[in-house]
């Protein structure tokens, strides 16, 4: 064992106290947690996680958040493919200034943007409907697509497409057939990502929705201001936000590293 | 090499058309109203650059803008040198890799209110894991809803908890990219390790620093929701944020003008400092 390994050990138990804690908590009574601290349970009981599963208004919270960043990856990714091909094989005009304002809108404040996206989904009638926080994600998720996808498809050499036209694939053909296999890995990235941000992402997601499509973070503030403070509910409808990243995360655990470089190393 | 082809603007339409929805009728709404006065009725009245002179000079938003600038800063100079000694001292291959990669991604994947509102009830006194040890274990008077320097430790602690692991991240991915073959070459010159960092591995992680420093900037200084949750910008006005202010002016007072002007010198300034960045970091690119 080397010495330096414990950096990254007692980093990695500083990032666990915290979710240790959450989790634990989720596990307790609202009694023991209000009486004061405890590491570990109790009186270990599952009413927090059962009352979540048989309440449609929590439940349908989960279902909400995942149908619109479902939603709202599929698309990102579908436009942001052919984009990200035509920057990374292709000079035209205005290419580098059309890139730099697709990355300015990453650096927005969402605050700024609560109030005139409200107005704008309302005007066009889908407000409160998957579909318009699935496109308003598409705001800072369509950015950080095309700039992944374009970091692993720069790694692609142009011989491939060119050998592929002498063989004679039409493009559509080529792209699908020989293209996409050989990004595969910044494909599930920039999903992973695209689900990652639509998954944290909040502010948004609370304003363009109010009973049809509401996410979970809306049922749990709810739940705050309404029952008072129970602490136990709220820690474990906070533990089941954790589970779908940790799940997706799984998938492209030996490409991260390389994907959070957006495909530049 | 690229190759000249202005057709390629035809694959580019669908990002430009969906991207332009989101980000080019709000922002005109923005700038419309930061040009007029409403009393409400759905009456507007030119105020031509009026609100933009008084939130400059305003000392609200002075004092907005310097905790702003105050937190990006002491999060930057934790951060980043944070995630570099951690990048360096990760094993380089083998099973438990991917393990710590995940471990350590995974407070970024936990949706913002629900950091917020962890790091809230982790923070309380008496019950909270933190406001426990703080005040029983250790005995230091910590309770960050009185004391606006508890406050500004939480919300810096939150965000190395929630964000370090993005730096870490991209370092680790450049310092991957490195061929066996430059340490070699280090250890036959009997280099010492400050000089295979500053010599060898510092260039190569070069780029993905830039990266990992311009993201770091943006989310900070645009962040809303966990300090929001957290502390709700007190106590009093001590950890209120360029973003929290702005909400307040916004939905609170419903100050139409005046918050949408404010939000353009915001966006403005970010954009400012984004776009150096980006000039250094694609310099090397072409």
């Amino acid at each position: 064992m080397q010495k330096r390994a414990l950096i990254p050990i007692v980093y990695i138990l500083f990032l666990m106290t915290p979710i240790y804690w959450l989790v634990s908590m989720s596990f307790k009574t609202t009694n023991e947690i209000l009486a004061g601290f405890s590491l570990f349970p109790q009186t270990f009981t599952l009413d927090s996680y059962i009352a979540i599963f048989t309440d449609p208004t929590w439940y349908w919270g989960y279902i909400n958040s995942i149908i619109y960043v479902s939603l709202n990856t599929l698309l990102s990714v579908a436009v942001a493919l052919p984009a990200a091909y035509a920057f990374s094989r292709y000079r035209f005009l205005g290419d580098k200034q059309l890139f730099f304002w697709l990355l300015t809108n990453r650096m927005a404040p969402a605050a700024v943007f609560a109030l005139p996206f409200f107005q704008l989904y309302s005007s066009v009638g889908i407000f409160d409907t998957h579909l318009a926080v699935a496109l308003a994600h598409c705001l800072f998720n369509i950015p950080l697509a095309v700039w992944i996808l374009e970091g692993f498809m720069r790694s692609i050499p142009k011989e491939l497409d060119e050998t592929a036209y002498v063989d004679g694939y039409s493009f559509p053909r080529f792209f699908i057939k020989v293209f996409l296999p050989n990004i595969k890995a910044g494909v599930g990235v920039a999903a992973f990502f695209c689900f990652m941000f639509s998954w944290v992402e909040m502010l948004l997601a609370k304003t363009l929705t109010a009973v049809e499509a509401k996410p979970i973070a809306a049922v749990m503030t709810r739940t705050a201001s309404s029952a008072g403070y129970e602490l136990g509910l709220l820690a474990a409808a906070g533990t089941l936000t954790i589970i779908p990243g940790a799940i997706v995360i799984w998938f492209v655990r030996n490409y991260i590293a390389r994907g959070f470089a957006m495909g530049r190393v | 090499m690229r190759t000249e082809n202005q057709k390629a603007w035809f694959f580019v339409l669908p990002v430009l058309f969906l991207v332009a929805f989101n980000a080019l009728l709000p922002m005109m709404t923005v700038v419309n109203y930061s040009v007029q006065e409403t009393f409400g009725n759905n009456q507007f009245f030119w105020e031509g650059l009026d609100w933009f002179e008084q939130i400059l000079r305003s000392e609200r938003f002075q004092a907005a803008l310097g905790r702003q600038f105050l937190f990006t800063g002491i999060i930057l100079a934790i951060e980043v040198p944070l995630g570099i000694i951690i990048a360096l001292s990760m094993p380089r291959k083998g099973f438990w890799v991917p393990v710590c990669l995940v471990l350590m991604a995974l407070p970024m994947l936990i949706p913002w209110n629900v950091v917020g509102a962890m790091w809230n009830i982790f923070a309380l006194p008496k019950i909270g894991m933190l406001g426990y040890f703080m005040n029983d274990v250790l005995g230091i008077h910590y309770d960050m809803t009185q004391d606006p320097l508890a406050a500004w430790i939480t919300i810096i602690v939150m965000d190395v908890w929630h964000w370090t692991s993005l730096v870490v991240l991209l370092c680790y991915a450049g310092l991957v990219s490195i061929p066996d073959a430059y340490y070699q070459a280090a250890k036959i010159d009997a280099a010492s390790p400050w000089s295979v960092f500053r010599y060898i591995q510092l260039p190569k992680i070069k780029t993905v620093l830039t990266i990992a420093i311009l993201l770091r900037f943006m989310d900070s200084f645009n962040i809303y929701t966990e300090p929001f949750v957290l502390t709700g910008g007190g106590p009093g006005n001590s950890t209120t944020l360029l973003s929290i202010d702005l909400v307040k002016i916004a939905l609170g007072q419903f100050d139409l003008g005046p918050a949408a002007a404010m939000s353009l010198i915001y966006f403005a300034i970010t954009l400012a400092v984004s776009w150096v960045f980006y000039v250094v970091m694609t310099k090397d690119d072409q």
